[in-house]
């Protein structure tokens, strides 16, 4: 089966576990892995025989055959980045903060952006809080909905430690414009417990219209959505109404690929990406 | 006459806890300015939780913190006027928003191994000049030698301290003499303490501190705080007074405030109940408390086996979200059971 070619930029955890997940693809091939300096993560790519070059993203926008781009990098570097690679025709997939495209959650928002050529992939708590709450908010309207987000501290890189407020105010972003919440906050939680825990996501919303039965449908409905590109997604805690307070809690097992499975966090994250990348090759370049 | 000793009162950020954030602008206003005539160092104003605390998980604040501040910005003369900033809560934005309504002094707080996410809130505290601090929560969670290292993390940012909290209430004074003494000899920057009461030993740990070299006590008057509340600070006077310590706190002003402002406004005794002395012998961040209780109203269950097995998990400071999950595995395992 023919399949379309992507490169990764940014050989770190993040994308070194995207290239597994690439490998596992029916649609996406590992055509080459980028960074800027010779490191474990290059020399991983190259064991599995995948192209690689330390020159950073210069000689990807050189290969016509590369269709998609996973940019894993930082925010600064992926502002540099995007609008070369639009100017070369590839559609870039920003797991960085820099937001220089629309939000997306798959399972919420993909379908609306059949024209889009950046994507960002909000948080990893954006990916693991949002879906719930733009469930309950289309079951029962929801005036404010704040999310707690409990990840392994060995699971929080030195990009989310270094910048952590812009964990909060982005996902608190994306609960209110993807969410539908009128008013969104985000908490993040780092727990050193040893073994480690797996990513504990608690959702709680005020809404208008607290009608039990509509919000859990809507809820285990999103769940299944999720659970189609991310199998270790799981319900800890169904719906509790408390008056207008609703709270739901999920756990994110990771995939294992690269990372351990407790990096829930950036197992997400990592195949929502690739959930966007397989649903542009197949309806843009299949 | 012995070293001085600077005090920090919370009774209007950890006491936040134990009125369920429910203080309003007359009661901060009456409050400090009792305070700032008493003589204290810091008057800290926050949400129990630190800027931006008020929400569904920790409570909302009745009035918001910002005009709190603002009210007692215009009244404290002498203190420095503080707020708590948790990163992973607050971000940098609440704490400018703090600055402009007065604060000059924050701490910044992390869980006792994460010292690093607060590095961009202390430098963004330094570049405004404020007295900056750094604070490590759940200090019974980790070795001396471990803490040592992460508040090197804070030394190295340029705090003006380092304080330990023992946010469960669950150290021993030979514990708190071993953490405070070891940063003590090996920190450039003083140590500074933070009790809670669950097994009955905030004052009694906050001397042991002091005996190790710690500067900065934190305590609240009529020991209004999180679980079984901090180490009282009218009695603490008194006690350092005996001692022959200086605070530079007049104690009959500060037996003043605790009796005629701060009593009036509480919502139940400060005691040990058990409740708050399970926090204390599980190890269970103190603020739980309250949570614990409402949940195990709610699911018909004991408050006290909430707490044991949120304890037994090694849930760290703000997870308050975890009582609810906890409480509900418990009611499941109780109707299987029936």
């Amino acid at each position: 089966m023919k399949k379309v070619k992507v490169a990764i930029i940014g050989p770190g955890n993040i994308g070194s576990d995207l290239m597994y997940k690439v490998f596992r693809s029916d649609f996406l091939e590992m055509a080459y892995m980028a960074g800027i300096v010779e490191s474990e993560g290059i020399k991983r790519a190259r064991q599995f025989g995948v192209k690689t070059t330390i020159e950073g993203i210069d000689p990807i926008l050189e290969e016509e055959d590369i269709k998609i781009v996973f940019d894993a990098t930082s925010a600064k570097a992926h502002l540099a980045h995007a609008p070369r690679l639009k100017a070369a025709n590839k559609i870039a997939i920003d797991l960085t903060p820099a937001a220089v495209g629309p939000y997306v959650v798959p399972c919420v928002n993909l379908d609306k952006l059949s024209k889009e050529v950046n994507f960002n992939m909000v948080t990893c708590g954006g990916q693991a809080t949002v879906p719930i709450a733009y469930a309950i908010n289309r079951a029962a309207d929801s005036e404010y909905t704040e999310i707690v987000s409990c990840i392994a501290s060995k699971s929080a890189g030195p990009g989310t430690r270094a910048n952590i407020d812009e964990f909060t105010e982005t996902t608190a972003k994306a609960l209110e414009t993807l969410g539908g919440a009128d008013r969104g906050k985000a908490i993040i939680i780092l727990n050193p417990a040893e073994p480690p825990i797996m990513m504990t996501n608690t959702i709680h919303s005020i809404v208008r219209k607290p009608d039990e039965d509509a919000i859990k449908e809507s809820v285990y409905d999103i769940i299944r959505q999720i659970q189609k590109y991310v199998p270790g997604y799981r319900l800890r805690t169904p719906p509790i109404l408390d008056g207008n307070k609703v709270t739901v809690i999920v756990e994110v097992e990771g995939a294992g690929d690269f990372l351990p499975k407790y990096s829930g966090n950036l197992d997400i994250i990592n195949a929502a990406a690739i959930e966007v990348a397989e649903k542009i090759a197949k309806e843009r370049f299949l | 006459m012995n070293r001085k000793i600077h005090l920090i009162d919370t009774t209007l950020r950890d006491g936040s806890h134990a009125v369920s954030h429910s203080f309003t602008k007359e009661q901060v206003k009456e409050i400090a300015k009792g305070l700032d005539e008493a003589g204290v160092d810091i008057i800290e104003i926050s949400h129990g939780d630190g800027l931006a605390g008020s929400s569904i998980n920790y409570g909302f604040s009745q009035t918001s913190e910002m005009e709190l501040l603002k009210e007692a910005s215009r009244i404290v003369k002498s203190a420095k006027l503080g707020a708590l900033l948790l990163p992973g809560i607050g971000t940098i934005r609440d704490l400018e928003e703090a600055y402009e309504n007065g604060v000059t002094a924050v701490r910044v707080a992390t869980h006792v191994t994460e010292a690093d996410i607060a590095i961009q809130h202390i430098k963004a505290a330094k570049e405004r000049n404020m007295f900056t601090v750094g604070f490590l929560m759940m200090t019974h969670m980790a070795a001396p030698e471990k803490i040592l290292e992460q508040a090197r993390i804070f030394e190295d940012c340029g705090v003006d301290y380092v304080n330990l909290a023992d946010s469960a209430g669950h150290l021993l004074p030979d514990e708190v003499k071993a953490r405070i003494s070891l940063l003590n000899e090996k920190l450039s920057v003083p140590v500074g303490f933070h009790a809670h009461n669950n097994l009955g030993l905030a004052i009694a740990n906050s001397i042991a501190a002091i005996e190790e070299g710690a500067q900065y006590i934190d305590a609240t008057c009529r020991g209004l705080g999180a679980g079984a509340g901090n180490c009282q600070e009218e009695v603490f006077v008194a006690v350092l007074n005996r001692l022959g310590y200086e605070t530079g706190v007049d104690l009959f002003k500060i037996l003043d405030v605790a009796e005629k402002i701060v009593e009036p406004v509480m919502k139940h005794p400060q005691i040990i109940d058990t409740d708050s002395l399970m926090l204390g012998y599980c190890g269970v961040y103190s603020s739980f408390l309250l949570h614990a209780k409402r949940a195990a109203k709610r699911f018909g269950l004991d408050a006290k086996d909430i707490l044991i097995e949120l304890g037994r998990r090694k849930m760290v400071g703000g997870q308050e979200d975890m009582i609810v999950d906890v409480a509900y595995m418990l009611s499941q395992k109780e109707k299987a059971g029936k």
